[in-house]
């Protein structure tokens, strides 16, 4: 059941531009909070109206400006998971999960919400009311009540937002499970990027409104494209670089010129590296010569930050990660070589914020 | 002792309460909906009976209803009916009074309604209407239910607009404020402080209501 989706909306100063379009797969949309991911799914949802484009689902178009075509919500058979859930607090688990089933005769309706409480594992939870259950059981009612009502498409509000890491985990993988067996298209808005890889196969990353190019999730980790994608990435590293040569780009913040491995094409502006990807070397290719300027311990790795001599002011910061078996191996030094394989370093367009 | 005016009272307390009961709902439903200026405007005249002196609500209703006025000689010489002077003419000066504390518990009930709740339901196809009773106003009842019961509260106690437009007739239009202050002009000391009794009962038992209605409200809010 793909889904394509072209619109825009102004609020105020801040202006929503998304287009992207979904063919059998669970897309994601990821960026920082505010940057209209929300807005995007209310709008294909029906609950906020663009000022134009078009939202088309199966086939079936839910909304264009310019043929007047606005379907209520009630109409689009769009399934919306809410981050706080939304279960209605004076109704019971059963209640709930029939919701959307009051078209249908009784025998059915009881028929569909008893299987739903056993796929979701809530049996006996029937007669209970939503703030008598615990956190991952209410997602569990909220995800029955939306697939009841056999939706042609989902659409997922952060669902983790809320919930401490322990439990996220459990319904992470409940959601993964869930995701294999649903039928249509998934859109899941983040701002995580590693449930994101975990649970997508494309993302699409919004900046400011903006949306860039639908992707292979594994794609914006190995070669994010812009800077933007590289931040949500979870690249900590980037630098204005000056193109010299296919393969040779000049650091400006750092104060390095380094050699890649994928050819630099003329609009490049930036180039990332990831922390976990600094390794401390000899006198190698791509080596960059650093002063230690902090050391923190993480749980299972030391975080060294590195000031790089020939950078500019307070932008020439670089931060390795490094198994803390391998930085005591080291004996702290106060200054060491830290090398960036080509192919480690990602070439980058665009602007950082 | 003659029971008429509790009679009465009660039955005109309880029209205009399910009277302002549906206009409050639905004002307070509607005017959320418009934009700020005119939202502003309606709430300004919405509220204003809350604080005029009853008896400037009396006037203007008589100045409307009157059977000289253009309402009224207008539902005189169609209907044959006079609206002023009857026991249910009370009810046009009480629903006036007491429709500002409907609307604004109703209002005050609505805004604390989590609204993705409405969202969720149209999205599972749940018609407008459905969600309104089924939804929306069970997440309200408890400050709609309060505002209801000091509605009927403040129609009990209604005496200036009532009197001026309904008069005090024994046995017609009597209610017990007017009655009271029948028996105090007439010097019937005793039959007035009984009255007073009656009422102060009716008073402190809706307000015990009121009282329990919120604090069960609150216990629910917590729970969830």
């Amino acid at each position: 059941m793909a889904l394509s989706v072209q619109i825009q909306k102004r609020l105020g100063s801040f202006l929503l531009d998304v287009s992207f379009e979904t063919e059998g797969e669970v897309l994601a949309l990821l960026g920082a909070s505010g940057c209209g991911k929300s807005m995007t799914l209310k709008c294909i949802a029906g609950i906020e109206t663009p000022d134009s484009g078009r939202i088309v689902l199966g086939g079936r178009t839910l909304f264009d400006s310019e043929r007047h075509i606005n379907l209520s919500p009630q109409k689009r058979r769009v399934g919306y998971l809410f981050q706080q859930y939304a279960l209605f607090p004076n109704m019971t688990v059963e209640q709930n999960v029939a919701a959307g089933l009051h078209s249908l005769s009784k025998e059915e309706r009881h028929r569909i919400v008893a299987e739903k409480l056993r796929t979701f594992r809530l049996e006996g939870t029937e007669k209970l009311r939503p703030h008598q259950l615990s956190g991952g059981q209410q997602q569990r009612v909220a995800l029955a009540r939306i697939l009841a009502s056999e939706p042609e498409v989902l659409l997922l509000d952060e669902p983790f937002a809320a919930l401490d890491s322990y439990l996220k985990w459990q319904l992470e993988l409940e959601l993964m499970d869930l995701l294999k067996e649903f039928p249509g298209d998934v859109v899941f808005v983040s701002h995580q990027r590693d449930e994101v890889y975990r649970l997508c196969q494309t993302v699409c990353v919004l900046t400011a409104g903006r949306s860039d190019a639908k992707e292979p999730v594994q794609s914006l980790f190995e070669a994010p494209g812009t800077v933007s994608s590289a931040l949500l990435s979870g690249c900590k590293n980037y630098t204005r670089i000056r193109r010299l040569d296919h393969h040779l780009v000049e650091c400006l913040d750092w104060g390095v010129t380094l050699e890649t491995a994928s050819e630099v094409p003329e609009q490049a502006t930036f180039v990332g590296a990831r922390a976990h990807y600094l390794r401390p070397s000899g006198e190698d290719k791509n080596s960059v010569a650093c002063r230690v300027s902090r050391v923190v311990e993480d749980v299972f790795s030391t975080i060294i930050m590195l000031e790089t001599p020939g950078g500019v002011q307070g932008r020439s910061l670089l931060r390795m990660e490094l198994p803390k078996g391998a930085w005591a191996a080291l004996g702290s030094p106060s200054s060491l070589n830290v090398t960036i394989a080509p192919e480690h370093v990602m070439v980058l367009t665009g602007e950082a914020d | 002792m003659d029971w008429y005016p509790l009679y009465n009272s009660l039955r005109i307390g309880a029209i205009s309460a399910v009277l302002v009961f549906f206009a409050g709902i639905f004002a307070a439903y509607y005017i959320a909906r418009v934009p700020r200026v005119v939202k502003g405007i309606l709430d300004v005249i919405l509220t204003l009976p809350l604080v005029l002196p009853p008896t400037v609500v009396g006037y203007l209703l008589l100045c409307l209803l009157g059977p000289k006025r253009i309402v009224g000689s207008w539902v005189l010489a169609t209907f044959g009916v006079k609206l002023t002077m009857t026991w249910w003419s009370a009810i046009f000066a009480t629903t006036v009074v007491i429709f500002p504390l409907m609307y604004r518990t109703a209002r005050g009930a609505f805004e604390s309604f989590d609204e993705t709740l409405a969202d969720a339901g149209r999205t599972l196809g749940l018609s407008n209407t459905y969600i309104f009773w089924r939804i929306r106003m069970p997440y309200c009842r408890q400050g709609i239910l309060a505002g209801v019961v000091l509605a009927f509260a403040r129609a009990l106690g209604e005496y200036g607009a009532t009197s001026m437009i309904a008069g005090y007739t024994p046995g017609r239009t009597a209610t017990i404020s007017t009655t009271v202050y029948q028996l105090w002009r007439t010097n019937d000391d005793g039959l007035a402080m009984k009255w007073v009794m009656v009422n102060i009962a009716i008073s402190a038992v809706v307000l015990l209501t009121v009282n329990l209605l919120e604090r069960r409200g609150g216990r629910r809010a917590a729970g969830r």
